[in-house]
């Protein structure tokens, strides 16, 4: 492991890499700050850049992006109470009350540190868990596989669908859907093609990511008129306030964090489950762990309620890595966004990453540490000011979204075809987003699309077309009642929800 | 009658999981895999019957969170205007080139989302548009084909 890090830190340290990785936290400030905008949205706005560099550096530059788009969710909790990013709303709960007292610059600098705990103790979680991780799953076999992405999906429908499930397993289908257009990669028989030659390749990822996030979001600000820019020129500069932690806060934190991070980094590591619920998990847990005197300021500007879902929210991102690097399963959307740009440089996520390509596993592990110093180094000074830069008004942000997403199709393929299909994905997304149908189990179904179909292949033809290979196996068959189990809960809590109503 | 969109959209689910199960089924795969555990086909039929599945749900069972939009409130005229704009935009970039469509395309965006400072319109379209593709092409080394930069003998 030693040799992983030194390898880790040697690719991570190099000057180019360091300069994405304060790119990459720069920008996504910027992109989490704004709300609406996410950390899905920043990453496929930089996945065509990501390819003019090698795949380590890429990755650190998306890594980089998303610590900051996740920090720049905090800053507008905090300042605005407009969280950026889902993942941040907890944060608003005790942020924002201490920013009103006089106090922004104190809980700015709470949520910097306790996100900078966060990060680096959830990095060195992942440090010694991803390896072990890795070896396990080298046992995984393809029934296995094939259940747990039943799982992720499912999961990610149940999570983020905000009592919505059968909308979200039907974005799961469509993603899915979508994924089947082009060549079967075995047979090379073309599927849903349409005698059309644009589509015997199959449907680009960064298409689909770009027009069902970047343009979907853009177009759905113009259409419901909202302004994630007239917030952020609220911001006064002169009323942040001191930045200073006293002693007896930095005591409270001193106890909040490490519990917090440990909540953080298991809920991220599950599929599915990631930041939001696991800051609010953690905001909940504190509250009930700490005194009654400390109970009574919570949702009034608490220290440990800031302090909780900030490190929980940043412990969960690390976690989310870790079905990614290790079984090359994302476990949300942000990290499944990650693996379908790794898939686009060619190289395969999974438990034999570690080995074929260490420099990759361990700098992604190193830049995180890295992002976070830069993180609390760079931002937390500067956040008035970029906080000023985002008063860029919604007239020319819009058009640059579009520009960016248009672009970033057009340099992979120089074929105005994909972007009359971004433009046709976009309109019918941006049409799904107003009722509510959420994108990222379609994204996520997209990526595992054609792994899932490769995994079923092979555990059909090697049980000779039974079904039996769902429950032979104890592994699959414990996975796959996990994956009833959380349908069954998700439709006991709609329906306990609906009888109290 | 007021109609539940939703279920408007569920219902246009399950006719485009209905047109895809029939194409599923028309995929035509080799002679000898025709009546193998796994072919071609088969996922993409199982996908056809698990759209028609939840589609199929969502249509049946109530709906007690229905999402109400009001489309009074909804700005469709700059939505339609922006996604026209796009459309054109990808039918001339390859004939007329990267430079000239993108900074029109940003510069008419501005124009009609409601922007009147010609100065700044100007300077975050044309002048932007050439440093961003200064950074791409000569930076980055990806090729950007431009046949209008070409024919004034800007690019080579």
């Amino acid at each position: 492991m030693i040799e992983g890090i030194l390898i880790g830190l040697t690719t991570a340290l190099t000057l180019q890499n360091i300069l994405m990785v304060m790119l990459g936290c720069f920008f996504g400030t910027i992109i989490g700050m704004l709300p609406g905008l996410g950390p899905m949205t920043a990453i496929a706005l930089m996945i065509p850049i990501t390819y003019g560099f090698d795949p380590a550096t890429g990755l650190i530059l998306m890594a980089g992006v998303y610590y900051g788009a996740v920090f720049g969710g905090s800053t507008s909790s905090i300042l605005l109470n407009a969280p950026g990013v889902p993942g941040t709303v907890a944060t608003s709960f005790d942020g924002y009350p201490m920013a009103q007292q006089g106090k922004a610059g104190k809980a700015l600098a709470i949520a910097a540190w306790s996100s900078f705990a966060g990060g680096t103790l959830s990095a060195i979680y992942l440090l010694f868990m991803a390896p072990s991780l890795s070896k396990v799953s080298l046992s995984f076999r393809s029934p296995d596989y094939f259940a747990l992405m039943i799982l992720g999906l499912t999961a990610i429908a149940a999570f983020s669908s905000k009592g919505q499930f059968l909308k979200a397993m039907m974005m799961v289908v469509l993603g899915l859907m979508l994924a089947s257009v082009g060549q079967d990669s075995l047979s090379d028989i073309t599927r849903f093609t349409f005698n059309n030659m644009n589509l015997t390749d199959g449907i680009s990822f960064v298409l689909v990511v770009m027009a069902t996030f970047a343009m979907s979001e853009a177009l759905t600000i113009i259409l419901k008129r909202n302004d994630p820019t007239s917030a952020a020129k609220q911001v006064s500069l002169t009323e942040l306030g001191s930045i200073k932690i006293y002693k007896e806060e930095r005591t409270k934190m001193y106890k909040t964090i490490p519990r917090s991070s440990v909540i953080g980094f298991l809920i991220g590591v599950l599929p599915g489950a990631g930041a939001t619920i696991a800051s609010f998990l953690a905001y909940g847990m504190e509250r009930n762990i700490v005194n009654d005197e400390e109970k009574e300021k919570f949702g009034k500007g608490s220290v440990n309620g800031l302090s909780a879902p900030e490190t929980a929210n940043n412990a969960a991102c690390s976690g989310s890595f870790v079905p990614m690097l290790t079984l090359g399963i994302p476990g949300s959307g942000t990290t499944a966004v990650m693996l379908g740009a790794l898939l686009g440089f060619g190289v395969q996520p999974g438990p034999r990453l570690y080995m074929t390509n260490p420099e990759i596993f361990w700098s992604i592990i190193m830049s995180m540490y890295i992002g976070m110093v830069i993180l609390l180094i760079l931002n937390l000074p500067l956040i008035p000011y970029i906080a000023r830069i985002l008063a860029v008004p919604k007239n020319y942000l819009i058009p640059l979204i579009l520009f960016f997403s248009i672009t970033g199709i057009y340099v992979m393929s120089f074929n105005n075809f994909d972007i009359y299909l971004m433009i046709g994905i976009a309109v019918v997304a941006t049409f799904m987003r107003l009722y509510d149908f959420p994108m990222p189990p379609l994204i996520l179904a997209f990526v595992l699309g054609g792994l899932m179909e490769e995994n079923l292949r092979r555990s059909l033809l090697l049980s000779n077309g039974s079904w039996e290979f769902l429950w032979d196996r104890a592994l699959t068959a414990c996975i796959l009642l996990t994956t009833i189990l959380i349908v069954v809960w998700h439709m006991y809590k709609t329906m306990f929800k609906k009888s109290k109503s | 009658m007021n109609i539940n969109t939703t279920k408007v959209i569920s219902l246009l689910f399950f006719i485009f999981s209905a047109f895809y199960l029939y194409t599923a089924y028309q995929i035509q795969v080799f002679a000898f895999d025709e009546n193998a555990p796994f072919n071609a086909r088969t996922f993409p039929i199982y996908l056809g019957y698990a759209g028609l599945f939840f589609s199929g749900l969502k249509l049946i069972l109530p709906d007690p969170n229905t999402i109400k939009v009001n489309h009074k409130t909804l700005e469709y005229k700059k939505t339609l205007i922006l996604i026209i704009i796009a459309i054109i935009y990808g039918t001339t970039i390859l004939k007329v080139g990267y430079f000239l469509t993108t900074s029109l395309f940003l510069f008419s965006s501005y124009y009609f989302l409601g922007e009147r400072r010609w100065v700044l319109m100007f300077l975050l379209s044309f002048p932007f548009v050439a440093a961003f593709m200064y950074l791409l092409h000569g930076v980055l080394d990806i090729y950007l084909r431009d046949p209008f930069l070409q024919s004034i003998g800007v690019m080579g």
